[in-house]
């Protein structure tokens, strides 16, 4: 089965014994894919592409736009963080002893009181959470190529991901 | 220094660190770590919080530009994230057994031989058209992208694969310990040993830069090194900054980039070896 440039040459040849389990065709090579077949391919993983886009500027928008809001209302509620001649220095919010929500009980708690703070952390969580969505769609997009190496692959990517936001006692 | 000037500032830079990050797939914290601890006198724990918010920052941003133009490998990356992402879950829970020092030494000099590897092959340009590679052939991680600085369709082949894994869990690892964005390895891993094309390598790596990073967050945000007031125009900014940068790596050569990566890589190695040597 040396066909790599098989697409030029003869036209469709007969697929190979292979053809129930093209995603496990494993002699080494996938079996090649007919015109139609290799468009239907690309159009498949091109709505994949698109999905996956979309899921992330999605994501990075309503990230931005929460932590604009959280930004804005900081500011809004502590005059002294904007007064031009303030002697307010900027250092007092980035020590080791400043205080801001770390944890989801008092990051509720901070969101329910209606501080900027608390907003910024949720949008930049939100953030945070992107990529983990990308690659739940990459999930369904493996499902639904019928391609079962990949999607055992990236499930097992998934599954560590949440993990590991167990782990750290989330 | 006002808070409000802080913002303002710390998001111009940011909206640079971006650009950088996203050209080269590196992500922002290369820029970011070093702003904070050096122009601000932020406290170094907060710098990292605010550099992984960078990376995450970075990938989502230039991502969604990048996968439209088909410049990421999505089947190379994910199938490379097991190695990283299982990397900085045990990364983790070893910070407490290995040294710091060590590590940047040791960091250090494989960054300063990834830059040597990458800068030697700064004329090559055609990528591979045969692989034996078992594992590339099984799952199917070769491909092909458009480019838009050589008007036409590249196809590539991928070899390497075990090489290509064995620096990715080191990357993953290294980015869990150090707080640095994994980058700087991903890049050589996936250019120099897989023999993707460099702007697949770069766009693929600011794919999978993302995934590892949030691998991390977790702990990052329980410990409480996610400061708002820095994590905010960072994340803005780079965000920002990113989208453009996705645009211009369409448009350059692939050694311009190489150029480029090697010259921030020279900064990172040099930068280590300082912080390993004179602690």
């Amino acid at each position: 089965m040396t066909d790599m440039h098989a697409e030029g040459g003869g036209p469709r040849q007969p697929p190979s014994d292979a053809l129930p389990s093209e995603g496990l065709a494993r002699s080494g090579q996938r079996r090649q894919l007919s015109p139609e077949e290799a468009a239907q391919m690309e159009e498949k993983i091109r709505k994949v592409e698109l999905a996956i886009s979309l899921v992330l500027r999605i994501g990075v928008v309503v990230s931005v736009a929460v932590i604009s809001v959280g930004l804005g209302l900081m500011f809004a509620h502590h005059g002294s963080y904007v007064s031009v001649g303030g002697h307010f220095s900027y250092s007092k919010l980035t020590s080791r002893s400043t205080p801001f929500p770390h944890t989801f009980s008092s990051l509720g708690h901070a969101i329910g009181r209606g501080e900027g703070r608390g907003i910024v952390v949720l949008g930049v969580l939100i953030l945070i959470l992107t990529p983990v969505l990308r690659v739940a769609v990459g999930v369904l997009s493996f499902v639904y190529e019928k391609d079962p190496p990949m999607t055992i692959v990236t499930l097992y990517v998934l599954a560590v991901l949440i993990g590991s936001f167990f782990l750290a006692g989330v | 220094m006002t808070p409000l000037d802080f913002v303002v500032s710390l998001a111009l830079i940011s909206v640079a660190a971006g650009v950088l990050g996203s050209l080269i797939g590196l992500g922002g914290g290369v820029v970011i770590v070093p702003v904070l601890t050096l122009l601000y006198h932020v406290d170094i724990r907060l710098a990292i919080g605010a550099s992984i918010v960078s990376v995450i920052a970075t990938s989502s941003g230039a991502a969604a530009a990048y996968v439209r133009e088909r410049m990421t490998n999505l089947r190379a990356g994910m199938f490379l994230e097991i190695a990283t992402t299982t990397g900085a879950v045990s990364g983790a829970y070893l910070t407490t057994v290995l040294p710091a020092r060590f590590l940047f030494i040791f960091f250090g000099l494989v960054l300063g031989y990834s830059s040597f590897a990458t800068f030697r092959r700064r004329h090559v340009a055609e990528p591979l058209s045969v692989s034996n590679d078992r594992i590339a052939n099984y799952f199917d991680l070769h491909g092909s992208y458009y480019d838009p600085a050589e008007h036409r369709e590249i196809p590539y082949k991928v070899v390497g694969t075990k090489l290509g894994l064995a620096l990715m869990y080191v990357a993953g690892l290294v980015s869990a310990l150090l707080g640095i964005g994994s980058g700087a390895l991903k890049v050589p891993a996936m250019d120099s040993a897989m023999h993707l094309p460099m702007k697949v390598s770069s766009a693929t790596s600011n794919f999978m830069i993302g995934v590892t990073a949030a691998a991390s967050a977790g702990v990052y945000f329980i410990r409480g090194q996610i400061d708002p007031i820095i994590a905010a125009p960072v994340a803005a900014g780079v965000l920002l900054g990113a989208t453009f940068g996705a645009r211009v790596l369409g448009r350059v050569t692939s050694k311009t980039v190489r150029l480029v990566f090697v010259v921030v890589l020279v900064v990172i190695s040099l930068e280590m070896l300082q912080k390993g040597i004179f602690p």
